[in-house]
């Protein structure tokens, strides 16, 4: 009896690159392609046809997990599980280890999280406000086209492009602070990641204040008033209301999470 | 792609993006791990994946190509429970069951990893599964004596909770 609840592999061309070279040329300039990273999130999509693939490129035998560390530089392949950050110095091991229970970050990518389209309750990419924090570069590819750029840049056109990793010095110092999740299956509705270069570079970011994860460049040039900083941020946002958290809240919590951030760091130091 | 399921491989074609969940269930007929949400929220369709607990209904299928996979079909037989089965038997940790196999799957796994009866630990183990009887406290306390390597003697069980609770005991 066949399956009543998934799109039929008929109707879908299912791609399975055994290289990155195979993943960029299958992936070619994106359109009608659903990229299936873990699956945690496309699976549900298609499974309630929320989405339909023409084509679905699977990931999964394309080689592109790991992590691979060379002096205070650390690339993170896209395909690489959520939960093999969790022991990672903050802001990632900490925001790592706020996404979902364990059986789903442990089949869930760092690319999946990152260039997960808004969803229809909330915004899913918790990742993106630690790798923002981090400065982290994407290496992407599109029509054979492979480039590295700031995340910042990248995020906006993630649905474009198929990110093949990220990479960041390691911090000097980091921090995370995020909302309680009232279950473990829920995104992470407000979330504040920070961390301090080598060089003494600040970066303050935000997950779950617009469609992606945003730098809070007022709140960095006010970091030495915690206080000051936390109400700067909420220059830097637009937050909106969605089933987990309303825009009101979002607005009043954003400042302490903030100032605990800074706080953090400053400790820290 | 060949799964194998239990010990038995099956060849199933044509499925790579099917949810692991609807080829066991509805290709293989292998019941055990249950559709509930079919979006990762709840937890009752997980089986393991060489040991590893994994959603069904979140993994394609055809990331499961060449893996050892294991329901609750697998874990005992009815004569030879598994000790996590004694365990909540014992501690009477099932209620409508639906809940019941992945929860025991995801046990299974974590003492497997060495976990211990400590019970944040196993409450962060098995966080993202939900009982809709809301029978936490019996399935940690169960989980706990699996862990614990307690052992059960399953043909007293009933009669010694019944007897308690005859007596006033209560529970």
């Amino acid at each position: 009896m066949a399956a009543a609840s998934v799109v039929t592999d008929a109707a879908t061309e299912v791609l399975m690159p055994g290289s990155e070279d195979e993943a960029i040329a299958a992936f070619g300039d994106g359109a009608e392609v659903v990229v299936v990273g873990g699956g945690t999130i496309v699976l549900p999509d298609l499974t309630y046809r929320r989405r339909r693939a023409r084509k679905a490129l699977m990931l999964g035998g394309a080689g592109l997990a790991g992590i691979e560390t060379q002096g205070s530089r650390v690339t993170i392949g896209t395909m690489t599980p959520v939960q093999e950050l969790v022991d990672m110095p903050a802001p990632l091991g900490p925001c790592a280890a706020n996404v979902a229970d364990l059986e789903i970050r442990s089949q869930g990518t760092v690319g999946g999280n990152l260039c997960a389209r808004e969803g229809y309750e909330a915004p899913r990419g918790d990742l993106q406000s630690a790798f923002l924090a981090l400065g982290a570069s994407a290496r992407s590819a599109a029509n054979g086209d492979v480039t590295e750029e700031p995340l910042e840049d990248f995020l906006p056109k993630r649905r474009e492009r198929l990110l093949l990793g990220v990479s960041f010095d390691e911090p000097a110092a980091g921090a995370f602070a995020g909302l309680d999740r009232p279950h473990t299956h829920d995104y992470t509705a407000l979330a504040v990641s920070g961390a301090k270069g080598t060089d003494g570079t600040l970066r303050l970011a935000a997950t779950g204040t617009g469609s992606w994860g945003v730098r809070l460049p007022s709140a960095e040039a006010a970091a030495e008033d915690p206080v000051a900083a936390g109400e700067a941020a909420l220059e830097d946002v637009s937050p909106h209301d969605d089933a987990l958290a309303s825009a009101w809240y979002r607005t009043k919590v954003l400042p302490v999470l903030v100032r605990r951030v800074l706080d953090e760091l400053k400790e820290s130091a | 792609m060949n799964l194998t399921v239990n010990g038995i491989t099956h060849g199933v074609d044509g499925r790579e993006l099917a949810t692991l969940l609807d080829v066991l269930r509805e290709d293989i007929g292998v019941t055990g791990p249950k559709a509930g949400c079919h979006q990762g929220g709840c937890g009752a369709c997980t089986v393991l994946v060489d040991g590893e607990p994994r959603r069904s209904c979140l993994l394609p299928a055809g990331y499961a190509d060449g893996t050892e996979i294991t329901t609750v079909e697998g874990l005992g037989t009815p004569e030879k429970l598994a000790p996590i089965q004694q365990a909540f038997v014992h501690h009477y940790a099932a209620q409508c069951g639906f809940c019941t196999s992945g929860m025991m799957l995801a046990a299974h796994a974590y003492i497997d990893r060495g976990g211990t009866d400590d019970h944040d630990a196993i409450q962060q183990a098995l966080g993202g599964h939900v009982c809709r009887c809301t029978g936490y406290s019996k399935i940690i306390d169960a989980v706990a004596a699996a862990a614990r390597g307690d052992s059960f003697d399953l043909t007293t069980t009933a009669v010694g909770k019944y007897t308690t609770m005859a007596t006033g005991g209560g529970e």
